[in-house]
């Protein structure tokens, strides 16, 4: 193993397929048209020395380093502003060039510290690289005069010396390094799209300035990272690096967050992370990152993580550490038990979209071969079931229709119920470039979210009522088709022409247009109208939704619609368009895939189908319950009942997680024994009488699959800390109660899953190392796989659009509750937070606050800050208050992030109508000024406390 | 919604409201289908001996969905 050395050509990729030839020293080369001389010469394995250049922003031109002659030119043109052109003849050395990058080199460095012994980027720094290039031995200019090295001269203080930024928590600013290339500033900007960062200054005072000369931490910077990747010197460096030192070797691996799928490299001493760097080679991010995944895998090695396996008799007992066998037997023992006195179909699992593929695909197996029923689910059902649903029913898969790189031809984008800038960061980042390049934007979403407005980017924003998505939907569509924009020629040859004519009928009724839906929805309808024209004939449109758009009475519902609008417009089949579900976690789309709901086996195949289920039956040798089984509410509900008895939980926090917390604890206390597996004692471990410690994605192979059904492996970098990777401790607990599943790798799973599943047949840990990635289907007709879905036809056969009535939600707000809750995420935090409260992140984002609008906190006498309490029809809980115009006035908004907010007391037992997904989106609620945390949430605090007590451990006598 | 016969009443007719709009045989089809297709079978034989009680709170085309889905079983 080695460090991973990317080539950095220096300046972008062209696309042009027109073809150049021309000659570097002596060489014949032939490259795309709009390829700088640099790339060229990079590419003919030439490096023409560099500083200001590199390969992730446009070229800039401002070293004078890559300086170069070409035949017949005046002068000593910058190779990377200058393209290539048919016939030039370019010389990369000559004297006269090495002289003036020589004297080049000399003026930087005699602005620049010589403590490359001790500095961080000793080894990693192409300054001192390019010194070395150019052959510089001698500074002539000495240090005496004015410079930005030293924060004394000549016995005075130095003004030009600014001292360190270490606000930061993950990277440091060292401005006296700095050699004012602007990468960093340009990475800022084309990369990810924040704009935070800039040049103050000119000549010898240009400074790199985070906003107008404030810290990091206290500018828009979001620390994505992209600076610290492109900076060529010490000037930003990661805080691991100066802590630890320059890594040695270096795997690639998939992020573990959300469900972008990031690639990153994992660069290591020995078993220690140094630092995570995004891998250009990525299909996802391109080499791009976010603050999670670039930055906040310290939970990995977090004090807290529990190592050891523990039981208990009951919850109210201390946890007990125990050999992993002892933890075994006792749960199978308990799970025997249950099943013997309640029934084979009394137990059951949760699999985790956290988990790799095999994890998954294994946990499944567990429970329908092994406890002999469907008993199994997965957090998908409270997050994208009903893209699920929805896609399946209308197009014929249960996944989005693009890959990522799609952006980069869309024309106009629709973004409904989702903001990708706080949620999906590096696709938001990829998205923006597009829209920096002339996209349109249209923003469906009750808040004014990130995505809204951001620097040289506004969209048109529809500002719906939570809970209206339907209505809004189903007006664009009445738009399109009764102002004659609808895409007829693509309608007829792909899609059901009599299903699209009695829709055509249902939505052209006056009841659906803008103006008569406006009162329900609060939508103007001349904005809404516009939108409806921009996505229908402004070129290819692509949608972009979220969990605002699923989690609803109506979120299967909302997904038909907007598959119908896509399929109404053509937007369907080929680069650039398409409907593009954007997955909350890792591997949502893989434990969809893996066959974790309980009325379908891996590949969406119903369980009631004989010839796929005896396909199982012959492979797994045993005979299986051909009966849907419990969902995750269903499970919650047969516990109170007193049918569902046993839960073994896979890297999930349901309790923290789904909705109506009082109502999980109580299904929770009724069950005999629930088996947590995970990283930490979680807020469901404390209702818990076994926790099996899990192991992180750096500590096990496997496979991710995300948003855009890309399959992605996950590599192994260090030893279980726990003893033992996730699927392996799946196995053994199978063993235990008498189920064996015989794997000695993760790949053998994934040949049994491609041995089972049509869509998967063609892939292979073999496969995936040879292509980075491949994107599912992926068999003997897609042996790449398939970037763009439904080419030329629908999976199902004709595209199918179905009748969309808006049903208004059962959850209305009235004199006790008039305000509507809906929920998100924050950019700095991850889902309920287990992970990334164990890092860093926590200076961005310490509380869950209630975002309310000025109005609405005026009349309750609630100010910026205050505590308030925060009641619904289900529970009540209290947090700060940040008062904002964000959110329109009668909506409150907040996150999820934190355990001690529980904002999951609040929400309610509703759920879409079609996978009871749950209704997080909108919650009748009221608000008023408070001292502090609630009753509930003091009782909560304590049993949860108590809950987590480990029993001292007592040396057993001979 | 804390009984068990009332959330599940609640439950079959929200899938009712669903196909509602196509019309009362296509609606019967679809109610049914989906009760069979996601339903596990604790939580239909209780529908359906909610049905033999009386199916007090089912929507008609819900009960129709019912009886049909019951003499396919």
């Amino acid at each position: 193993m080695s460090l991973i050395q990317e080539t950095d050509f220096g300046t972008p990729k062209s696309k042009s397929e027109a073809m150049v030839t021309l000659t570097i020293d002596g060489n014949q080369i032939t490259v795309p048209e709009g390829t700088s001389i640099m790339r060229a010469a990079m590419e003919a394995g030439t490096q023409i020395p560099k500083l200001c250049a590199t390969d992730m922003v446009d070229a800039f031109g401002s070293c004078r380093l890559c300086l170069v002659e070409i035949e017949g030119r005046a002068g000593t043109p910058a190779s990377c502003t200058t393209p290539v052109m048919p016939g030039l003849v370019v010389h990369t050395q000559s004297e006269r060039l090495k002289k003036l990058r020589k004297g080049v080199m000399e003026l930087y460095i005699s602005d620049h510290p010589l403590d490359c012994l001790t500095c961080a980027a000793n080894g990693d720094c192409e300054l001192q690289d390019m010194a070395g290039a150019v052959g510089l031995r001698d500074v002539r200019y000495g240090y005496e005069g004015e410079n930005h090295v030293f924060a004394k001269s000549h016995g005075c203080e130095n003004d030009n010396w600014m001292p360190k930024d270490e606000s930061n928590p993950y990277f440091t600013y060292d401005p006296s390094k700095c050699i004012v290339c602007s990468r960093c500033v340009r990475a800022c900007e084309e990369v990810q799209g924040t704009f935070a960062l800039t040049i103050s200054g000119r000549g010898f005072d240009s400074r790199v300035s985070p906003g107008m000369n404030e810290s990091f931490l206290g500018s828009e910077c979001v620390s994505c990272g992209a600076c610290v990747q492109a900076c060529p010197t010490a000037t930003l460096t990661e805080k691991s690096v100066i802590e630890i030192g320059q890594p040695e070797h270096s795997v690639v691996t998939t992020c573990a967050y959300c469900g972008v799928g990031c690639a990153f490299k994992a660069e290591m001493r020995g078993e220690e992370v140094v630092r995570m760097v995004p891998w250009k080679d990525g299909k996802a991010n391109r080499g791009h990152s976010c603050v999670k995944g670039r930055f906040a895998w310290g939970y990995t090695t977090h004090k807290e993580r529990i190592l050891k396996p523990m039981i208990r008799e009951r919850i109210e007992d201390p946890w007990q550490e125990v050999s992993w066998d002892e933890a075994f037997n006792f749960a199978a023992a308990k799970f025997k038990g249950i099943q013997q006195k309640y029934g084979r179909d009394s137990v059951g699992g949760i699999t985790s979209s956290r988990c790799t593929n095999e994890e998954t695909y294994l946990v499944q197996k567990l429970i329908r071969a092994g406890f002999g029923n469907n008993n199994v689910d997965t957090c998908a059902r409270v997050c994208h079931s009903p893209t699920g649903y929805g896609l399946s029913q209308t197009f014929g898969t249960s996944a989005g229709t693009q890959d990522f790189d799609s952006v980069e031809d869309t024309d106009v984008v629709l973004i409904i119920g989702a903001n990708p800038a706080s949620a999906h960061p590096v696709f938001a980042s990829r998205l923006k470039k597009r829209l920096r390049q002339g996209a349109k934007l249209i923003v469906i979403d009750p808040r004014r979210t990130e995505m809204v407005e951001s620097p040289h980017v506004k969209a048109l924003h529809l500002p719906l009522m939570p809970g209206t998505n339907v209505a809004v939907l189903t007006a664009l569509a009445h738009v399109i088709v009764t102002e004659g924009l609808a895409n007829e020629a693509f309608v007829r040859e792909r899609c059901d022409w009599s299903e699209f004519e009695d829709w055509a009928a249902f939505v052209s009724q006056d009841k659906h247009s803008p103006e008569a839906t406006a009162i329900m929805t609060g939508v103007d309808p001349k904005a809404l109208r516009e939108a409806a024209r921009i996505y229908a004939t402004g070129g290819n449109g692509a949608i972009y939704y979220g969990l605002g758009v699923t989690e609803h009475s109506q979120g299967s519902t909302t997904v038909i619609a907007i598959a119908n609008l896509a399929m109404v417009t053509g937007n369907i089949g080929r680069p650039g368009v398409g409907v593009n579900p954007l997955r909350g976690q890792n591997n949502v789309q893989g434990s969809c895939d893996m066959g974790s709901f309980p009325h379908e086996l891996p590949g969406y195949r119903h369980i009631a189908g004989d010839a796929v289920r005896e396909q199982f039956e012959a492979m797994w040798n045993v005979k299986l319950n051909n009966e849907p089984g419990l969902r995750i509410p269903n499970m919650f509900d047969a516990a109170i009942e007193g049918s569902f008895m046993g839960l073994y939980v896979q890297g999930e926090d349901i309790l923290q997680s789904d909705p109506n917390t009082k109502h999980v604890v109580a299904a929770l206390s009724a069950m005999e024994c629930v088996i947590v597996h995970d990283l930490f004692l979680n807020e469901t471990a404390n209702y818990a009488h076994v926790f099996l410690p899990g192991s992180t994605f750096l500590e096990k192979d496997g496979t991710f699959t995300n948003a855009e059904r890309r399959i992605q492996r996950v590599r192994k970098v260090m030893t279980p800390l726990n003893g033992y990777a996730d699927w392996e401790v799946t196995i053994m607990l199978g063993k235990a109660m008498g189920f064996e599943m015989n794997y000695s790798h993760p790949s053998e799973i994934m040949d049994e899953i491609a041995a089972l599943t049509p869509t998967f047949a063609g892939v292979s840990y073999a496969r995936l190392d040879e292509l980075g990635s491949v994107q599912w289907p992926c068999n003997e007709k897609a042996p790449e796989g398939t970037p763009v879905m439904h080419i030329g036809g629908f999976v199902r056969g004709k595209g199918k659009f179905i009748l969309t009535e808006y049903i208004a939600t059962d959850e209305r707000t009235g004199p006790r509750y008039p305000l509507l809750l809906t929920t998100g995420r924050i950019l700095s935090q991850y889902n309920v937070g287990a992970q990334t409260r164990r890092t860093e992140n926590v200076v961005w984002h310490a509380e869950d606050r209630l975002e309310i609008h000025p109005h609405d906190a005026e009349q309750r006498g609630v100010r910026d800050g205050d505590w308030v309490r925060l009641t619904s029809r289900a529970g009540e809980t209290t947090l700060r208050a940040e008062i904002t115009d964000r959110v329109a006035p009668g909506v409150v908004y907040t996150t999820f992030h934190h355990p001690d907010t529980q904002a999951n007391v609040i929400t309610t037992d509703f759920s879409d109508w079609a996978t009871n997904c749950p209704e997080y989106k909108v919650t009748a609620v009221q608000i008023s000024p408070s001292n502090g945390p609630s009753d509930w949430q003091k009782a909560y605090d304590e049993q949860a406390r108590n809950s987590r007590r480990i029993a001292p451990i007592v040396e057993a006598a001979e | 919604m804390s009984s068990s016969p009332d959330k599940l009443v609640y439950m079959a007719n929200q899938i009712g409201k669903f196909f509602q709009s196509q019309g009362h045989d296509r609606s019967v089809q679809g109610i049914s289908e989906h009760i069979w297709k996601f339903w596990d079978p604790r939580m239909r034989k209780q529908i359906f001996a909610h049905l033999d009680a009386g199916g007090a709170g089912l929507e008609p085309d819900v009960r129709d969905a019912l009886l049909k889905l019951r003499q396919q079983a």
